[in-house]
C-alpha cells in the first residue's frame, strides 16, 4: 500500500520534472516578477538576508504547491468547489467567533504550527465558487443567477470586511465579481448595478470604522495631519516623486533606508521600487504586470469549459485589483487598505496564495482547447 | 467534454461572449494600468523637483560643531583656564519610556543630585525628543565604569565626551578669569541661537564673561544623514568651527600669588597696574572661590557656603566693594591745587590739632593732638595734615574738587575690560542732588578733602588713579587682557591708547606731590617710612597710607582703646604707592576690609606686591620686608587715625552736617 503510493509519488514527481504541464511565458513572466521583487526587498530591508531567504523560501514552497496544482485537472477541482467554497466561508465564521486579534483586526486563526488567514483562501475559493455556479448556466447570466452570485460574493465579503479587512475584501469581491463580468452579463445590467452600488456608497461610508473613513480623509488631504495618519501618504508620495525619471538606483533609495517611508518592505515596497528604479522602472514592472495578466486572459479563451474559463479569467483579472489598488495607495491616489503588490511584497500568505492560484491557472491551461 | 454535452447551452456563443468579455477586460485593464503609469508620471517627473527638495530635507540636516572655547595665559604663557575632555551622561528622551523609572534606577549606579535632576527636567522641556540632553557632567572614572558595566539596563542613555574648563589655579584668579557656566533658559533669549548651537556653556563672570565674544569663536556645522528619528547615519560634509582666542593676560602669576598671600586671608583687596600703559599687573580680592565648582553646575551645599560666608569669597571686592578713601585721596588733591592754581609748594598752612570753618562754629580735628605746626604742601602729604588738606578743599570750592578728582577716574568706571565694575561715590553737589533735600554744606567739602564724607572708591579706581598720577598724568583705562592670539597664530596685542591727554600741565607740579609721596615713605614722621614697610626695597618707593573708620565714634572705646585688634575692627586700610620714583612702572593700591593702621598693615600688602614685581621683571630678589611684627606702632604714630571722620557714608549716606559737627572736637585723652 505504501509502497504502491510511494511510486505514485515518485512517478508524479518525475513527470512534474520531466514533463511540467506549465504554460511557459506565464512561468517566466512570473520568475521574472518574483526576482525584481526579492532584489527590490533586499534593497528595502537593508539587506536583510533573513527576510530574503524567507521569501524565497516562500516562493519555493508556492512554486511547489503552483506545480502540485497544475496536475489537478480542472474538472476534478470543479467537483470539489462546493466544498472548498462551503469550507473557507466556515473557517471564516471560526475567525469571526474565536479568532486571534492582531493589530486591532480578527483575522488569525491560529492552529498551533502556524497561523494562517481564512480570508486568503477565498481569493481563490470565491471565483472558483461563482464559475462554478454559472458553468451550467444558460449565459449571460439572468437577474436570479446574478443575486445569487451576489449573494455567493456578499456572504464572505461580509464577514471579511467585518475583521475588519477592507482590503481583502475587495480583493475577494472583485474576484467574483470580474467571474460574473467574464459570463457575459449584459451591459446595461452592469451600468445598473453600478448605479445601485454608487448609491450605496453613503449608506456603507456610514459603515466603515472610524480608521477607515480617517484614511479616506486623509488621501483627500494628507497634509492635515503630516504626522499621523497623512504621514505614510507624504512619505510614500515624497519617495516616489524624488525617484524621478530614472530613480536613484538600487540601494539608493533615502526615504526606505532612513525610515521615512513606513511598511517599506510590506505594503509600500512598491514606492521603495519607484525611489530607486524611477518612472522608467514602473512603467517596465506595469508592462511585466500587464504581460502576466495578459498571459492569464490568452490561457482564459483557451480554456476548454465554462468553468474553467471563467475560473482562469478571474484570477487574471483580480490580479490586476491588486495591482492597481497598491500602486493607487502607494502614490496617494487610492486610501491606504492592507493590499500587498502581488509577488513583491515582503509577506507569505499573499505570495503562497497567488502561487496556488496561478498554480489552478497551468491546471487549465494544460487541459486546453484542442486546435484543429 | 461529456460534461460539456450536458448542458443544454450554446457554448460556441458563450465562448465568443468569452473572447470578447476578456479583451474588454484586458483593455480595461491596460486602461487602469495607464492611468497608473500617468499618477506615476506626475509624481514622478512633473513634481519630481518638488518632492526631491523634500525627500532631501528628510535626510541631511545641519548639525552644529560647537567651537572650542579660547584658553587663558598669563602674561608669560601660564595656563589660567584650559579646556579638558570630560564625560557626561546624556539621554535620549524619545528612547526611554519611563523617565521616572529611569531616573531612581540609575541614582543607583551613578550618583545624581537634585541639582541634576533639575537642570536635565528643565532642559528636557525645551529640547526636542530626539536630542539628548545632559543628565550628569563630568562623570568620574569611576561613574564611567560603573555605567558601563550597567548599560544594557538603560536604553536611550550614554556617556559622551566633551570638554570643560580647568582652571588650575581655581582661587587665584577667580575674580579675574571669572567661570564659565551652563546655558540656562535666560541665557538662550540673551545669546544668538545660531552662534552657540551646540554649545554647553557660556562666560558667567570675570574675563570669561566681559571677553566672551572673542573666547567663544564660531561653530562650524557638518551636514549629515538622518533617520526619520532623527538618528545620525554618517557625516556627508564637515565645516570645520573656528576656536575661540586665546586671552593673553597682563597678569605674572607670581606677582598675582604674592598678592594673594599677602592677605593672609584677611578680607581685602588690591589691584597694581602698570603706569605706562594701564595693564594690570595683579587683582586680587581675598576671600576667593573655587570657579572650578561652577563650571558643571555648583552643588547647593557648596553654594549655600559660599553664600553664607560672612566674608563673601564670591564678592569681587577690587571691583564692586567701594570705601572711603581717606587720606589716599590727599596727594591727588594737592595735585589739584597746584593745577588748578590754588595752592604754591611754599604755600603754608598753620595746623594747630582743630581745623574750624571760618565764621561757622563747626571745626574738624587733625590727626595728631596739637597738630603738625606750620607745613607746606610736602609736609602735609608726608606727615597726612588734616587742616591742610581741610583748607584746601574749602579753597578750591566743592564743584572744583569734584571736577578735578573725577578726572583723575573717580565716581566713575574705570572702563577696565571686566562687567560689574562699581562707580563709587564723588562727592558732588549733583551727586547730593538726587540723594537728599538738603543742598550742599560747605563742612562737607572739608571732610571730601580728607577722603571722607561721601567718599567712596573701589580699590581699583584707587589703583587706577595712582597709575595716572605715577604716569605723569596720562590717564589709561585698565586692562587685563593685553593680547589676543587666535590659533595657530601669534599673540597680536590690544592697543589701549591713552584715554585722554595728560592731566599734569606743569611736571614741578608732579614732582611736588612726588617728592610728598617719597617724604610718606622716606621721610621722618612719614607713616609708611615709621612702619619700616619699604626698609630695604632696591627702588624709590612713593605712597600714601590712609586709615578710614568704619563706623562714627560713639563709644569710650574709641578714645581709650588702643588695641589693635579692636582698631582692626573698626578702620578700614588703605596704601597706594608707585615705584621707581623716577620713572614708574608699577602703581600698587591695597585695602584691607579691617585694619588698624593704612601703612603698617595695608603698606606691607603693597611691599610684597612690588617685591614680587621686581623679581617677575628680573630685578634683583629684595630682602625681606621688616616683620610687621617689629615696630607694629611706633611710638609716633598718631594715636588717632590720620582720617577722623565725623561721619562715614556708609553709615548715613545723606547726613547733613549738622549732626557730623556735633561731636566734639578731639582734644585727646591719652597723656
Amino acid at each position: 500500500m505504501i509502497d504502491a503510493l510511494q511510486i505514485r509519488l515518485q512517478r508524479l514527481l518525475r513527470r512534474m520534472i520531466t514533463r511540467p504541464r506549465i504554460d511557459l511565458p506565464l512561468a517566466f513572466g512570473l520568475f521574472v516578477l518574483g526576482c525584481v521583487g526579492l532584489m527590490t526587498l533586499y534593497s528595502a530591508s537593508g539587506g536583510s538576508m533573513a527576510m530574503i531567504t524567507g521569501q524565497a523560501a516562500r516562493f519555493v514552497m508556492g512554486g511547489i504547491l503552483l506545480l502540485l496544482i497544475s496536475r489537478i485537472p480542472p474538472a476534478v477541482l470543479r467537483g470539489w468547489t462546493p466544498w472548498l467554497y462551503a469550507g473557507s466561508v466556515c473557517l471564516l465564521l471560526v475567525v469571526a467567533a474565536l479568532g486571534e486579534v492582531r493589530s486591532g483586526s480578527k483575522r488569525w486563526l491560529d492552529l498551533g504550527v502556524l497561523s494562517f488567514q481564512p480570508s486568503e483562501l477565498l481569493k481563490l475559493t470565491m471565483p472558483m465558487m461563482v464559475a462554478w455556479y454559472l458553468h451550467p448556466r444558460q449565459l449571460p447570466p439572468s437577474w436570479k443567477d446574478i443575486a445569487v452570485v451576489g449573494i455567493l460574493i456578499g456572504i464572505p465579503a461580509g464577514l471579511i470586511a467585518e475583521q475588519p479587512d477592507l482590503g481583502t475584501a475587495l480583493l475577494v469581491s472583485a474576484a467574483g465579481a470580474f467571474a460574473l463580468f467574464l459570463s457575459g452579463m449584459r451591459w446595461w445590467k452592469i451600468g445598473s448595478l453600478l448605479a445601485v452600488v454608487g448609491a450605496m456608497v453613503p449608506v456603507a461610508w456610514h459603515f466603515l470604522h472610524e480608521y477607515q473613513r480617517n484614511r479616506v480623509r486623509t488621501l483627500l488631504d494628507p497634509e492635515s495631519d503630516p504626522l499621523g495618519n497623512g504621514w505614510h501618504i507624504i512619505q510614500s508620495q515624497i519617495a516616489v516623486g524624488s525617484g524621478g525619471l530614472w530613480g536613484k538606483g538600487w540601494q539608493h533609495g533615502t526615504q526606505s533606508r532612513l525610515d521615512f517611508l513606513p511598511e517599506h518592505t510590506t505594503d509600500f515596497i512598491f514606492a521603495v521600487f519607484s525611489e530607486e528604479f524611477g518612472l522608467v522602472g514602473v512603467i517596465c514592472l506595469m508592462a511585466l504586470y500587464a504581460f502576466i495578466i495578459g498571459r492569464c486572459l490568452w490561457i482564459a479563451m483557451e480554456a476548454r469549459d465554462t468553468y474553467s474559463r471563467l475560473l482562469a479569467g478571474a484570477i487574471g483579472m483580480s490580479f490586476f485589483v491588486y495591482v492597481f489598488v497598491n500602486g493607487g495607495m502607494v502614490a496617494g491616489m487610492l486610501p491606504v487598505v492592507g493590499v500587498p503588490m502581488p509577488l513583491v511584497s515582503y509577506g507569505g500568505t499573499s505570495a503562497v496564495s497567488l502561487l496556488t492560484g496561478f498554480g489552478v491557472l497551468m491546471s487549465i491551461h494544460a487541459n486546453r482547447k484542442v486546435h484543429d | 467534454m461529456a460534461l460539456k454535452r450536458r448542458s443544454i447551452k450554446d457554448s460556441r456563443g458563450e465562448s465568443t461572449l468569452f473572447r470578447v468579455r476578456a479583451m474588454v477586460g484586458f483593455a480595461l485593464i491596460l486602461l487602469g494600468l495607464g492611468v497608473l503609469v500617468a499618477r506615476y508620471q506626475y509624481l514622478q517627473v512633473q513634481r519630481h523637483s518638488e518632492f526631491a527638495l523634500r525627500s532631501e530635507n528628510n535626510r541631511v540636516k545641519p548639525r552644529a560643531i560647537p567651537p572650542a572655547r579660547g584658553l587663558i595665559y598669563d602674561r608669560n604663557g601660564v595656563l589660567l583656564a584650559d579646556n579638558v575632555p570630560a564625560f557626561r551622561l546624556e539621554v535620549v528622551p524619545e528612547q526611554v519610556s519611563d523617565m521616572k523609572t529611569l531616573l531612581s534606577d540609575i541614582r543607583d549606579v551613578v550618583p545624581l543630585g537634585d541639582d541634576d535632576i533639575d537642570a536635565f527636567k528643565k532642559q528636557l522641556k525645551q529640547n526636542r525628543r530626539f536630542d539628548s540632553v545632559p543628565l550628569k557632567l563630568h562623570l568620574t572614572e569611576d561613574e564611567i565604569a560603573r555605567f558601563a558595566i550597567n548599560r544594557w539596563r538603560f536604553p536611550g542613555v550614554d556617556v559622551v565626551p566633551y570638554l570643560t574648563r580647568r582652571y588650575p589655579y581655581g582661587p587665584l584668579f577667580a575674580h579675574v578669569v571669572g567661570y564659565v557656566g551652563r546655558i540656562d533658559a535666560d541665557d538662550m533669549n540673551r545669546l544668538d541661537a545660531d552662534r552657540y548651537k551646540g554649545t554647553s556653556h557660556v562666560g558667567r563672570s570675570g574675563l570669561e564673561r566681559s571677553y566672551e565674544d572673542v573666547l567663544h569663536g564660531e561653530p562650524g556645522y557638518e551636514l549629515v544623514e538622518v533617520n526619520a528619528d532623527g538618528r545620525v547615519q554618517r557625516v556627508l560634509e564637515t565645516h570645520a568651527p573656528t576656536p575661540g582666542k586665546n586671552l593673553y593676560l597682563s597678569i605674572d602669576l607670581r606677582v598675582q600669588r604674592a598678592a594673594a598671600e599677602a592677605f593672609e586671608g584677611r578680607p581685602g583687596s588690591s589691584v597694581a597696574i602698570d603706569p605706562r600703559d594701564g595693564q594690570v599687573l595683579a587683582m586680587v580680592s581675598v576671600p576667593s572661590f573655587d570657579p572650578n565648582l561652577f563650571v558643571n553646575g555648583i552643588s547647593r551645599a557648596d553654594y549655600s557656603a559660599y553664600m553664607t560666608d560672612t566674608d563673601k569669597p564670591l564678592l569681587n571686592r577690587a571691583l564692586k566693594s567701594a570705601y572711603p578713601p581717606g587720606s589716599t585721596v590727599k596727594p591727588f588733591l594737592a595735585l589739584g591745587g597746584l593745577e588748578l592754581g590754588i595752592r604754591r609748594p611754599e604755600d603754608t598752612v598753620l595746623s594747630t590739632g582743630e581745623f574750624c570753618i571760618p565764621g561757622q562754629q563747626r571745626c574738624y580735628r587733625d590727626d595728631v593732638r596739637g597738630g603738625n605746626g606750620t607745613v607746606n604742601m610736602v609736609r602735609a602729604i608726608q606727615l597726612s595734615t588734616n587742616t591742610y588738606f581741610y583748607k584746601l578743599a574749602l579753597d578750591m570750592g566743592i564743584d572744583r574738587l569734584a571736577n578735578w578728582m573725577g578726572s583723575l577716574g573717580f565716581g566713575k568706571k574705570t572702563g577696565i575690560d571686566l562687567i560689574g565694575e562699581a562707580e563709587g561715590i564723588l562727592p558732588s553737589r549733583e551727586w547730593k542732588a538726587t540723594r537728599s533735600k538738603y543742598g550742599w554744606f560747605p563742612g562737607e567739602t572739608v571732610i571730601a578733602g580728607i577722603g571722607q564724607g561721601y567718599w567712596n572708591v573701589t580699590t581699583l579706581q584707587l589703583a587706577h588713579a595712582t597709575a595716572t598720577f605715577a604716569g605723569h598724568g596720562t590717564p589709561y583705562a585698565p586692562r587685563l587682557v593685553m593680547a589676543t592670539a587666535a590659533v595657530k597664530e601669534h599673540a597680536v596685542p590690544l592697543p589701549n591708547p591713552p584715554a585722554g591727554p595728560s592731566l599734569i600741565h606743569k611736571p614741578s607740579d608732579w614732582n611736588v606731590v612726588n617728592q610728598g609721596m617719597e617724604a610718606v615713605v622716606y621721610g621722618a614722621g612719614g607713616t609708611a617710612m615709621q612702619a619700616g614697610v619699604f626698609k630695604g626695597f632696591p627702588l624709590t618707593v612713593a605712597g600714601k597710607s590712609g586709615t578710614a573708620e568704619r563706623f562714627s565714634r560713639r563709644s569710650n572705646d574709641y578714645d581709650t582703646n588702643k588695641n589693635l585688634a579692636y582698631l582692626a575692627t573698626r578702620h578700614r586700610a588703605w596704601f597706594i604707592g608707585y615705584t621707581p620714583t623716577e620713572s614708574p612702572r608699577i602703581a600698587v593700591a591695597a585695602m584691607l576690609e579691617s585694619g588698624a593702621w593704612g601703612a603698617a598693615d595695608a603698606g606691607p600688602i603693597v611691599r610684597k606686591i612690588m617685591d614680587a614685581w621686581l623679581v617677575s621683571t628680573g630685578g634683583p630678589v629684595p630682602p625681606k620686608a621688616t616683620p610687621e611684627s617689629a615696630p607694629a606702632v611706633p611710638s609716633s604714630v598718631p594715636e588717632v587715625p590720620e582720617d577722623t571722620p565725623v561721619a562715614t557714608p556708609a553709615d548715613t549716606p545723606a547726613m547733613p552736617p549738622e549732626s557730623a559737627s556735633s561731636s566734639p572736637p578731639d582734644d585727646g585723652g591719652n597723656p
